[in-house]
């Protein structure tokens, strides 16, 4: 009992490695600060800033009104005047009320007039939490069709304190994309020491000699689940988390799919038009003469995310798809 | 304007200045117009004639070290801040030497070294990036000042609203202004919003609002200055709303045929640089001779500015590919 209390106390939730990389950057940098709805007072939906309006005070942990386009615009500006700022959508949903900042003016100025942008946006997104709509949506496939901007999706506690540490140190405007099916579902322990995870780097989650299953976020796991059922078939999976979408790391996908010759993407955001595409079409320009199969895709259909059960439920990929998925593909 | 309070309030060198950028600035523009009808300028021309006593009022009544996110007939701004006419030619002509490198056209410019936030062609954008660089200086503590604005169209935008909110909330060191020049490209003021004087949305935000002769150069750096002051003081926003008219197209190749002639014939007589040239000889700080030779003198920076940037090279088309992503020392300390 005494080991199992000693090992509770130093696992990490995926959502305290947020918040504690956030508080590590602000001690560590005064120019970092943070910006959004309920952050302060109430510390956040999601209490990833729970403490830090009393520990930073009111001009590093500011409450905006609701307005998405205001604060991320003003993000921008206090971005280019040389400080940090760390902005929470409060659901990655909402994006789309500052698609327009993020994607005219964050973006673009510094390839149109040199203006560098380092900012952060956190978004918590993704579904199997009942959120309907408005509240599970992936939104990254549409920013990264958008030069000019860095896009993070980690899928572990280690990923997301050290992804998050590197991005805020980044000089560009990064999108971060936590997702909160893991918040408090995945522990880890973490170093006690300080570490960065590289932006543009994937990750080899589990390796694997047959096919290579291509995937971020929750999804991660997803894959991970998949891979203990299909070795007992002798399928064996090659997961590499991306980590970052953008700069997107092709070396390491494509050592993967050199090494399997056969691949599948898998991720939650809608199929048409996702990250899956660009990959799968990277895969055929770049790696078509290794490939022994279909690259196959595993997405939601394309329709928004519903609320009733039974309907996300049919909506998120599930364990069974990918294991179909891959008995088809290792036919070939 | 009251030659008095003018002749006790602008020192005699500012107001000086202030007729210099005039007659740059359209000597400049002019230059640019000419060079557009000879289609050595491909894209847009988006001028200020008319309206030049706006952008040099307020640009003048600032401190070096504050910033601005001007509205697109702003040329003044960029004169003052330091960028040469042959810079602003070479950035129409799609050169090199143009602050963008070809990046980017006409007035789409900007520095952050010189204090200019470079304009988005989605009007408003700008004004919370503007009340976010008066946040950094609240954050930091620093006596510094955003001045932002757009048109009159371009107080339709969220994007507005939604900055003169947060400025007013947090009390920003910001002015924002509007140049109610009438017409949103062929849009009439009417269609634009149902309330005559664009100030009146200042009231919802429980922010002060001025109207202001944005064709009076003294009377837009005086009113900005009282702006510009209390922003300073922590005293938060205000905003001015500019009244002006716009003299031509919404860009070069708009002949703005739906403009009544009447009120362009109205508003001819009070182009600022004849009624700044009315104060001076009033206050007896200059005749015609003077605004002669200061004619020439602009004339012949535009002229030196049209031969360097024409000289100038093209960027190779491979740069296209470059400056996407900022490498850590562009960022500001």
């Amino acid at each position: 009992m005494t080991t199992a209390t000693a090992t509770q106390e130093t696992q990490t939730s995926y959502v305290d490695a947020i918040s504690q990389a956030l508080d590590e950057e602000m001690s560590r940098d005064e120019r970092v600060f943070l910006m959004g709805e309920d952050i302060g007072a109430y510390g956040g939906a999601f209490k990833v800033t729970d403490g830090f309006l009393k520990k930073y005070g009111e001009w590093r942990v500011l409450d905006t009104p609701l307005s998405e386009s205001g604060f991320v615009g003003a993000a921008i500006g206090a971005a280019m005047m040389g400080l940090r700022p760390v902005v929470e959508m409060q659901f990655a949903d909402f994006i789309s009320c500052a698609f327009d900042q993020i994607t005219e003016v964050a973006a673009k100025n510094h390839y149109r007039w040199g203006a560098a942008v380092p900012l952060v946006i956190r978004a918590p997104f993704g579904g199997g939490v009942h959120g309907g709509p408005f509240h599970s949506e992936c939104p990254e496939g549409w920013f990264f069709h958008s030069p000019g901007l860095k896009i993070v999706a980690p899928s572990t506690p280690y990923d997301a304190k050290g992804l998050l540490k590197a991005a805020i140190r980044d000089p560009n405007p990064v999108l971060y994309f936590e997702h909160k099916f893991l918040y408090r579902r995945i522990k880890a322990t973490l170093p006690q020491e300080e570490y960065i995870v590289p932006l543009g780097k994937a990750d080899v989650k589990r390796s694997g000699r047959d096919i290579s299953l291509i995937t971020y976020g929750a999804m991660v796991h997803l894959a991970l689940e998949a891979a203990e059922v299909l070795q007992q078939e002798g399928i064996d999976l090659d997961v590499v988390d991306l980590r970052t979408l953008i700069p997107l790391d092709k070396e390491t996908i494509y050592a993967s799919v050199r090494k399997t010759s056969k691949a599948i993407i898998l991720h939650e955001d809608n199929k048409t038009g996702g990250i899956g595409a660009e990959i799968s079409a990277l895969l055929t320009e770049d790696c078509f003469d290794c490939l022994d199969g279909p690259i196959l895709r595993i997405a939601p259909p394309d329709t928004p995310v519903p609320f009733s059960t039974p309907l996300e439920e049919f909506f998120l990929p599930k364990v069974s798809d990918i294991v179909a998925g891959a008995r088809k593909l290792a036919a070939y | 304007m009251d030659q008095a309070v003018i002749a006790e309030e602008i020192k005699r060198s500012d107001l000086l200045d202030m007729y210099f950028y005039l007659r740059l600035t359209r000597s400049l523009e002019d230059r640019i117009t000419a060079l557009y009808r000879q289609g050595r300028i491909v894209g847009g021309v988006y001028t200020s004639h008319g309206m030049e006593a706006i952008a040099v009022g307020y640009a003048s009544a600032l401190q070096p070290d504050d910033v601005i996110a001007p509205f697109h007939r702003d040329m003044g701004v960029f004169l003052i801040r330091g960028f040469s006419p042959g810079e602003i030619i070479a950035q129409y002509l799609g050169k090199q030497a143009g602050p963008t490198k070809g990046k980017d056209g006409n007035v789409h410019m900007g520095d952050l070294k010189r204090g200019v936030i470079g304009f988005v062609s989605h009007l408003a954008d700008n004004m919370p990036v503007a009340a976010g660089a008066a946040l950094a200086f609240k954050i930091r503590g620093e006596s510094r000042v955003a001045f932002a604005g757009t048109g009159d169209g371009g107080t339709s935008r969220g994007d507005f609203h939604e900055a003169m909110n947060f400025a007013a909330v947090r009390k920003l060191p910001v002015v924002f202004f509007c140049t109610n020049n009438q017409y949103a490209y062929s849009t009439p003021m009417r269609y634009q919003m149902a309330i005559t004087d664009v100030v009146e949305r200042a009231k919802a935000y429980g922010m002060p609002g001025e109207i202001v002769d944005g064709n009076d150069v003294a009377a837009v750096y005086l009113a900005s200055r009282r702006a510009i002051a209390k922003a300073r003081a922590g005293e938060g926003p205000t905003f001015l709303e500019f009244k002006t008219m716009r003299m031509h197209g919404h860009s070069a190749h708009d002949a703005a045929t739906y403009v009544p002639r009447t009120l362009l014939d109205d508003w001819k007589t009070k182009d600022p640089i004849l009624r700044t040239e009315q104060l001076l000889m009033q206050l007896g700080y200059g005749d015609e001779s003077y605004f002669h030779e200061v004619g020439d003198r602009a004339k012949k920076d535009v002229d030196a500015g049209t031969e360097f940037a024409e000289h100038s090279p093209l960027p190779d088309g491979r740069e296209t590919l470059v400056g996407v992503f900022a490498t850590p020392d562009e960022v500001l300390p």
